[in-house]
């Protein structure tokens, strides 16, 4: 072919170029075999031989596991009251992947909702276990203002919203706060205590109480869902599967919120503390400590107003005097002091002390004094009229170390073991307990005032509850409980909880009690008893004791410089069994101040009796179950 | 000039009455390749039947254009080549003074229609190509070379500037194989290979950092995983899961949870390697070797060197494209925005294919008459 162009001529080898072609296109489409086999192996590659580890990819790509947190457990009395409820409330809630600057965004949604600083450094520790585009509470129980605030604004938070939950509530807040605690939101060092897994979807824990006790008999075991969700971890259609959450138990209490209500009111907000227990059992029938507080101000995170008042407060709202207050028992102190003369075979019920009005240990100087001169006395007396001279010589008799061990058996200087969180083991004096607190050796004189429960003695009102149940029972010392049954769900009928062992015996022979009994009896319902009267149209014969401790030594200048009112110079006690023959209720009731047991104590006790006894009728109807009436 | 335009006008429509053959293989094997795209298309946007009516109204229009140009002797487009290929060139310029599109100026907006003239140019610089060395000594000497080599070098460095490297390559490949099928001497392509190769440090100099950031990506995706490794990450698991015989179409969770970025368009292959698995890919890679094989012979068999070397470079330059989508599919390429021919939702890319294999369609059928 002739190829004309630009005035040049030039004969192009045809066949020539065609063949060059086909040379080069044949290498061409080879290379081009070879290639897309190197496509083809590099597809098999991931498609076959690491298809497994792709497949895992793909599906954590798509499955989301939620967890499902459990609604708490609910918390009745023993009669079905309730007493700790969920109710629903709203929360904001922040995604933190869809926040820039977060500290700019809290502080321009402060302008619109209060967020404290608690509720940020709350929030910061949630979002320690979370993943960046999982939810975050931030502002617990917005009120309706809020509510309205916030939904305005809205649009200017795209990573907040509103959730709903469900908040713990406390329908008697004040009446039930030492017993049950509060809950509160998880705070850094639980979150590193607790097994984040159980945790799951769940902001709030047991703080204190029986909330604390049994937070995980409460807590229940989280569900979870697997959803499928897309590349903006947005839900896509319903779960894959779900494994609900299995709810906390709910819980029956040994409380009967009656006779609560009204030992909170026979108390009329003087500070001090009662217990109620059922002597055959140890079941707590009530426990109250005054004053008291709101739980409901602890759950969404109280402020900082309301937690300053109550710590500032002289009168320690927080404290549970119940079980972690300390008493003075002074002559509460004397019926065991006698039951551990009997036990030990140091007196007999007939052998008599005279009572001169003061004792000496001899060979010294000093007098202890007694109230008044009551004369030959034996012990039924001694109890009834609150001699001290006979517990002088008893004590000094008994030495301290078997003054400890005796009164040690009624549990003193321990704790209780009740189901609660906090108790305190008070102090049983003893050598070992001063050894380990003063330089100073053991003094006899110590014995001897130990003997009317002064001295070193600090007990705690559920001690010396426990005690006096262990009279009322005949000397079976029980550890006092709270909790009556266990319900696993709704409409399961609640299953009581196995009795409380039996941590001890402190009467051995029937004569024994009889003698201490009588003198209880006596302090009550005789002449000369310190607490006559108290048992006036009461059905039942009460036995009883009456305890008015001197805060202060005589000595001290404290003693002085607020003399003007006796009230403030004793704390008063009172501890009381009925029916005398056959307890069915001890109760202890404790004043920080007032001028003695039996004006200011015993009064309180007897009001929680009568109202005790207008539910114990129907009480012994229902229930039938505990042991004979 | 109006009369001869009306004149080639009626000769053209003559000749398409009386020449209405096609090579139907290649035909056939081009209607069952864009049904295969619109089927995983309708399943890569999820069901969308919008997006499966535009993208088939662009395989009309590339259809028939392919038709069009199938009746146009090679001689009328060789005749017009050099006016087709200036004109390519000032869409190209007019594009970088004022073009649009994401990142990048890539786009020319005419109103009525949008597209990228550089879809034009991977058809337009071989004709190019092959005009020149069609005219000159074979095979090519070294002014030959220098010739074509200015040649390709305009349109690339113009769409390199958009900034579109991946493409701008993709031209040059498309001259290159016109001087390799021209038969330019072996020492001659080790020379360019080594020197490529050698080059190689200094082009990183010169690269943009979204660039480097891609070849980063691709030596190492995990470095950034929600970043710029992403795409590779997810593209991996999308083909990876799939397995030998795929998810099943519409149960790639990859591409329909939205995980796989770019899936209808870039990444539509790693939809199909995720539903199809390994079969699947397979089977649609035969499908293009057939397409470029066929190709390839349609071009050993054609009348003249023009005609040869344009339909041998416009079928390996589809390999190509195959190559560069596939090997970024599969983690092996760094990320280019390279469709896979014919599936790909994009309209400028379908017609500008189409239009190529019109071509060879056309050179099939003034093949010469006395072949084998």
């Amino acid at each position: 072919m002739v190829n004309i162009s630009k005035g040049r001529l030039r004969v192009k080898d045809v066949r020539h170029e065609a063949d060059t072609f086909r040379m080069r296109a044949i290498v061409g489409f080879l290379v081009i075999l070879v290639a897309l086999s190197a496509l083809i192996t590099r597809f098999a590659f991931l498609q076959v031989t690491h298809h497994e580890e792709f497949t895992a990819k793909s599906e954590a790509n798509r499955i989301s596991t939620r967890g499902i947190a459990p609604s708490r457990g609910l918390i009745y009395d023993r009669n079905g009251i309730l007493l700790a409820e969920n109710t629903a409330a709203f929360r904001l809630e922040v995604v933190p992947e869809g926040v820039k600057h977060m500290d700019a965004m809290l502080a321009e949604l402060d302008g619109v909702v209060a967020v404290g600083e608690d509720d940020i450094a709350r929030f910061n520790v949630a979002r320690r276990n979370k993943k960046p585009f999982e939810s975050v509470p931030l502002r617990l129980k917005l009120s309706e203002d809020e509510i309205a605030r916030f939904s305005i604004n809205r649009w200017r938070f795209p990573a907040v919203d509103i959730v709903p939950y469900l908040t713990r509530t406390y329908p008697y807040g004040e009446t039930f706060a030492h017993v049950l605690g509060y809950v509160g939101r998880i705070d850094l060092s639980e979150a590193q205590r607790i097994d984040a897994s159980l945790y799951t979807g769940t902001t709030h824990i047991g703080k204190n109480g029986i909330e604390r006790y049994y937070k995980d008999e409460l807590h229940g075991t989280p569900g979870y869902e697997k959803v499928e969700i897309n590349a903006d971890r947005r839900q896509i259609g319903t779960p894959l599967e779900r494994v609900a959450p299995t709810p906390g138990k709910n819980l029956y209490l040994t409380i009967d919120a009656r006779l609560q209500r009204a030992a909170e009111t026979a108390f009329n907000g003087r500070a001090g503390a009662a217990v109620a227990l059922d002597p055959r059992n140890g079941e707590v029938l009530a426990l109250i400590s005054i004053p008291t507080f709101d739980a409901n101000l602890f759950v969404n995170g109280i402020g900082q107003i309301d937690y300053s008042r109550l710590l500032n407060d002289p009168l320690k709202p927080l404290l549970n005097r119940a079980i972690a207050g300390g008493f003075l028992p002074g002559s509460t102190m004397k019926p065991y002091v006698a039951l551990a003369g009997l036990e030990l075979g140091l007196r007999k019920p007939s052998d008599t002390v005279v009572s001169t009005g003061e004792f000496h240990i001899p060979g010294q100087a000093r007098g202890y004094r007694d109230d008044f001169p009551a004369g030959v006395v034996n012990m039924r007396t001694a109890i009834t009229e609150s001699v001290n001279t006979y517990f002088y010589t008893l004590a000094y008799e008994m030495g301290i170390e078997r003054f400890s061990e005796g009164l040690g058996r009624f549990g003193f200087g321990v704790k209780t073991g009740v189901d609660m969180v906090g108790e305190s083991a008070g102090v049983l004096p003893s050598r070992e307990w001063k050894r380990g607190h003063s330089k100073e050796p053991w003094y006899p004189g110590e014995t001897v005032v130990a003997g009317i429960g002064q001295g070193y003695w600090v007990v705690t009102p559920i001690q010396l509850a426990t005690a006096a149940a262990s009279i009322a029972a005949k000397g079976e010392l029980r550890t006092p409980r709270l909790l009556r049954a266990e319900q696993n769900e709704l409409n399961a009928a609640p299953q009581p909880v196995p009795p409380a062992l039996l941590r001890g015996t402190t009467i051995t022979r029937p004569a024994n009690w009889r003698a201490v009994a009588d003198g209880m009896i006596g302090a009550v319902n005789e002449a000369g008893g310190t607490a006559l009267g108290l048992g006036k149209d009461f059905p039942y014969v009460i036995a009883g004791k009456t305890g008015t401790a001197e805060r202060f030594s005589r000595t001290d200048e404290t003693w002085t410089s607020i003399a003007t009112s006796s009230a403030e110079r004793h704390q008063v006690l009172f501890e009381c069994f009925t029916p005398a023959e056959d307890a069915r209720i001890a109760v202890v009731v404790a004043l920080e101040a007032g001028h003695s047991g039996a004006s200011d104590a015993a009064p309180i006790a007897r009001k929680i009796l009568d109202s005790w006894l207008a539910f114990d009728d129907d009480a012994r109807r229902v229930a039938g179950s505990a042991g004979a009436p | 000039m109006i009369e001869i335009l009306f004149a080639q006008l009626r000769a053209f429509l003559v000749r398409m009455r009386r020449q209405p053959a096609l090579d139907w293989p290649l035909a056939l094997a081009l209607l069952l390749l864009a049904a295969i795209g619109l089927t995983t298309l309708y399943s890569a946007s999820d069901l969308d039947v919008r997006t499966v009516v535009n993208q088939g109204a662009r395989f009309v229009l590339g259809f028939a254009l392919m038709l069009m140009l199938a009746r146009v002797p090679p001689q009328t487009l060789r005749n017009w080549t050099p006016w087709l290929y200036a004109g390519s060139l000032v869409l190209l310029v007019l594009v970088a003074i004022h073009g649009s599109g994401r990142g990048a100026n890539r786009w020319l907006d005419l109103k009525v229609l949008r597209f990228q003239p550089s879809e034009l140019v991977k058809l337009t610089l071989p004709m190019m190509a092959a005009w020149v060395l069609n005219q000159r000594e074979l095979p090519p000497k070294f002014f030959s070379l220098a010739i074509v080599g200015v040649l390709i070098a305009l349109p690339a460095a113009l769409i390199a500037k958009q900034p579109d490297l991946g493409t701008a390559l993709l031209v040059v490949a498309s001259g290159m194989f016109v001087i390799f099928l021209a038969g330019m001497a072996w020492w001659r392509i080790a020379l360019i290979v080594g020197s490529v190769a050698a080059a190689a440090p200094v082009a990183w100099h010169f690269m943009h950092e979204y660039q480097r950031d891609r070849l980063r990506t691709l030596l190492d995706p995990e470095s950034d995983p929600l970043g710029k490794g992403y795409h590779i990450i997810q593209s991996k698991i999308a083909v990876g899961s799939g397995g030998l015989f795929g998810k099943g179409w519409h149960h790639g969770t990859q591409s329909k949870l939205e995980f796989l970025p770019e899936h209808t368009t870039d990444f539509i292959f790693a939809v199909f390697s995720e539903e199809w698995g390994l079969i699947g890919v397979c089977a649609l890679i035969a499908l293009y070797i057939f397409i470029v094989g066929r190709g390839l012979m349609i071009a050993a068999n054609a009348r003249d060197t023009y005609s040869r070397l344009l339909a041998g470079a416009i079928s390996m330059s589809f390999f190509v494209y195959v190559m560069v989508n596939g090997g970024m599919i599969a983690g092996m390429l760094p990320v280019v925005g390279v469709p896979l021919p014919l599936v790909s939702y994009g309209g400028t890319s379908v017609v500008a294919l189409l239009a190529g294999f019109g071509v060879l369609m056309s050179i099939h059928q003034h093949r010469r008459l006395h072949a084998r």
